[in-house]
């Protein structure tokens, strides 16, 4: 999911665990995925379905993956996972980690660390589970300078080259030391690649189902294509934010949940599963730190998006603000997704042009 | 004048008509239950909902409309989960919101939160739901205790249905909403009883053996349906009465999704009990409903006749009893 692979690969190497990282996502990743999914089921599905192939491919007999216990699907993917690799004859066993919304589940999480790994001792395990969570925090800061930069740096393609670099050699560092200092390597090259500060950008948030915004595979890289177009670009939900969500009942963690279910309230009282909630509170806040237009992206039979994809276009009229809902699944071609994009953005430049000018004339 | 109540005759209401009718009507309310699905209510219900949304929910939005401006009070509980720890699909717990922001202008909702997934306390809800309609809290409770005993008795009712080996019967899966709902399902079970076959559905098993089966799976399930379906499924493999299964699934639906698949590969791996997966949709047309039922049925007719003569031990090759995996030949 996006660059989460990261931490959780690090967790596993310092505690000595042989990590076998399937390639990137990609076309045939997705390929592998369809073909032994059900079809009616969400593309994170079938992309997860497809990493597991790649990596038994590459020589993996464990898969390593969490799971969750509400009304969405993403807490039977296992199970289901489980019983299509049975009938294909591959031999590959499953270690699965509940989420970890309260001391039970963390518990049971390095309980699962510990039976990979017997060597280690639980204090090095929760050691390395909070190294990991550095990494994390440490990667989607990396993330959101690039996000920042880009639409705003002088000569294109700087950072994307330097992303690019990143997520390659990021892959080759083993460690917690190795892979911290890179994270830091590069948060420094891209800061200091050149901007103009003068430029005047629009605001556009992303928000929607969890997967779907971290993978870029699934949502054709829409953070890039964004900022290429000359857009601020700021996503609802990350790796570790999420993280800091389930984590949230300890003293010391703090997250932005209450916030955003308070911002609901008006159109959804209650969280009713997935990231539905987190799609209207979200979008509401944006409303209020004047963002010019929100993308909602979902894959297509999302139990949890689709209400709030019923409630979206109430709030587009009521608030006042554009909102787009971009559906995804394996059949999304690029080009016309890159079309209603550039279209969006085209309709939200006339609108702030528009707008600006009936301010200048109430002036007069 | 008394207040008029307005039940959608959709979804959940399939499970829990007796008691909600007997519930509203003991409180002294006039209940009015939408007609049956027919193709305006579907059409006006396509209309006014999201694309993506299933056909269940999108005729729930029709019946709504149906009743609009009938009644004082629409009832649409958001229910979050019927027992403890298991939930159900998403969209219930958010149909108020469904419903509220896809049509305008709605009578009053009693959208009462029913949430029993972290304790079984009931009363809260029951007082909140009756005090739409009146204020006097015995009353409240007595009708939902008359109405639990009519609700129980429809249930066991249902048990009744008695499963023999000697007849030809036909597992119907499917949530309930689809299995009940003669328009959405084209009339499937009648249609099947008119070739001869009975229907049981997975509410006809008896529901702590169905529990007792579904418990040996390996993944928690947390989906009230999941369960039900699984155990039945499990039930179907271990105890040879059925010469088929139809699995009916919405278009769409994030559980069927699952639950559809799962069953598919635990019958096909472990028994030779024939299957079927239909998909419904708004764009269903009922002559290749029929023609894929007919088919289907001939399958299990030519397996009778023509494939019980190959084997050479005396013992019929595809007979009921060799549906079992392991007995087969």
């Amino acid at each position: 999911m996006g660059t989460t692979y990261i931490p959780v690969k690090t967790i596993l190497e310092e505690l000595d665990i042989d990590v076998v990282l399937p390639p990137m996502s990609s076309k045939k990743t997705l390929e592998l995925g369809i073909k032994c999914s059900p079809e009616a089921i969400c593309v994170p599905f079938k992309i997860i379905m497809g990493n597991i192939l790649e990596g038994i491919e590459n020589g993996a007999d464990t898969v390593f993956m969490l799971t969750g216990c509400g009304p969405c699907r993403f807490g039977i993917f296992h199970a289901l996972q489980n019983e299509i690799i049975r009938d294909m004859n591959l031999k590959i066993e499953f270690i699965t980690a509940d989420r970890f919304s309260n001391l039970a589940g963390l518990k049971e999480f390095s309980a699962r660390l510990k039976e990979a790994s017997p060597k280690n001792n639980y204090l090095k395990i929760f050691n390395t589970i909070r190294k990991g969570l550095k990494i994390l925090d440490a990667v989607d800061e990396l993330q959101e300078l690039t996000n920042k930069i880009r639409p705003i740096e002088i000569n294109t393609g700087e950072v994307d080259y330097l992303d690019t670099n990143f997520s390659h050699e990021i892959r080759k560092v083993h460690g917690y030391d190795e892979a911290m200092n890179l994270i830091i390597d590069y948060k420094e090259k891209v800061s200091s690649v050149k901007i103009d500060k003068t430029k005047q950008l629009l605001k556009i948030g992303i928000v929607g189902e969890i997967y779907t915004i971290l993978e870029p595979f699934i949502n054709l890289n829409i953070e890039k294509k964004l900022g290429v177009l000359g857009i601020d670009v700021a996503r609802s939900i990350s790796a570790s934010e999420y993280v800091r969500e389930q984590l949230d009942f300890l003293p010391f963690v703090h997250s932005g949940k209450k916030t955003i279910y308070q911002a609901a309230k008006p159109y959804l009282e209650i969280p009713i599963g997935g990231h539905a909630i987190n799609t209207i509170g979200n979008s509401m806040l944006y409303k209020k730190q004047n963002f010019d237009g929100i993308i909602h992206l979902l894959p297509f039979t999302c139990m949890p998006e689709i209400v709030a994809q019923c409630i979206l276009p109430t709030i587009e009229k009521e608030q006042d603000i554009p909102i787009m809902t971009l559906v995804l699944d394996e059949m999304t071609g690029e080009a016309g997704y890159m079309t209603r994009l550039e279209a969006f953005v085209d309709l939200l430049v006339k609108r702030k042009d528009l707008k600006n000018e009936g301010n200048s004339l109430s002036w007069n | 004048m008394t207040i008029k109540v307005g039940i959608p005759r959709a979804l959940l209401f399939y499970e829990y008509a007796p008691l909600w009718i007997s519930f509203f009507n003991d409180v002294g309310a006039e209940v009015i239950v939408s007609d049956k699905s027919n193709k305006r209510i579907l059409n006006n219900g396509t209309i006014y909902t999201v694309e993506d949304a299933c056909i269940p929910v999108k005729l729930y939005n029709g019946h709504v409309l149906y009743l609009k401006d009938k009644v004082d009070y629409l009832f649409i509980p958001r229910i979050m989960g019927v027992y403890e720890k298991e939930y159900i699909c998403p969209k219930f717990c958010g149909l108020p919101e469904v419903v509220k922001y896809s049509i305008k202008d709605l009578p009053k909702l009693i959208n009462t939160k029913i949430d029993l997934t972290k304790s079984s306390n009931m009363k809260d809800a029951i007082l909140n739901m009756g005090s739409y309609i009146t204020t006097d809290k015995k009353r409240i409770i007595s009708a939902y205790e008359k109405a639990l005993i009519k609700y129980n008795e429809h249930k066991s009712s249902m048990k009744n249905t008695y499963i023999n080996e000697q007849n030809e019967q036909i597992m119907i899966m499917g949530h309930p909403y689809i299995l009940y709902d003669e328009y959405l399902n084209m009339n499937v079970i009648k249609k099947l009883k008119s070739y001869g076959y009975s229907c049981i559905t997975p509410d006809n098993l008896d529901d702590d053996l169905v529990n007792e089966y579904a418990n040996s799976y390996p993944g928690k399930i947390f989906w009230l349906f999941f369960r039900k379906m699984l155990g039945s499924c499990l039930y179907l493999i271990e105890n040879n009465f059925f010469d088929g299964v139809i699995y009916i699934s919405s278009f769409g639906c994030g559980i069927d999704s699952v639950v559809a698949e799962t069953i598919e590969r635990r019958l096909r791996r472990e028994t030779n009990i024939p299957f079927m997966l239909m998909t419904i949709d708004e764009h269903s047309g009922e002559a290749g409903f029929n023609t894929r039922l007919e088919a289907f049925i001939d399958m299990l007719e030519w397996r009778k006749i023509n494939e019980n003569n190959i084997s050479t031990h005396g013992n019929n090759l595809y007979s009921r009893e060799n549906n079992i995996r392991g007995v087969r030949y």
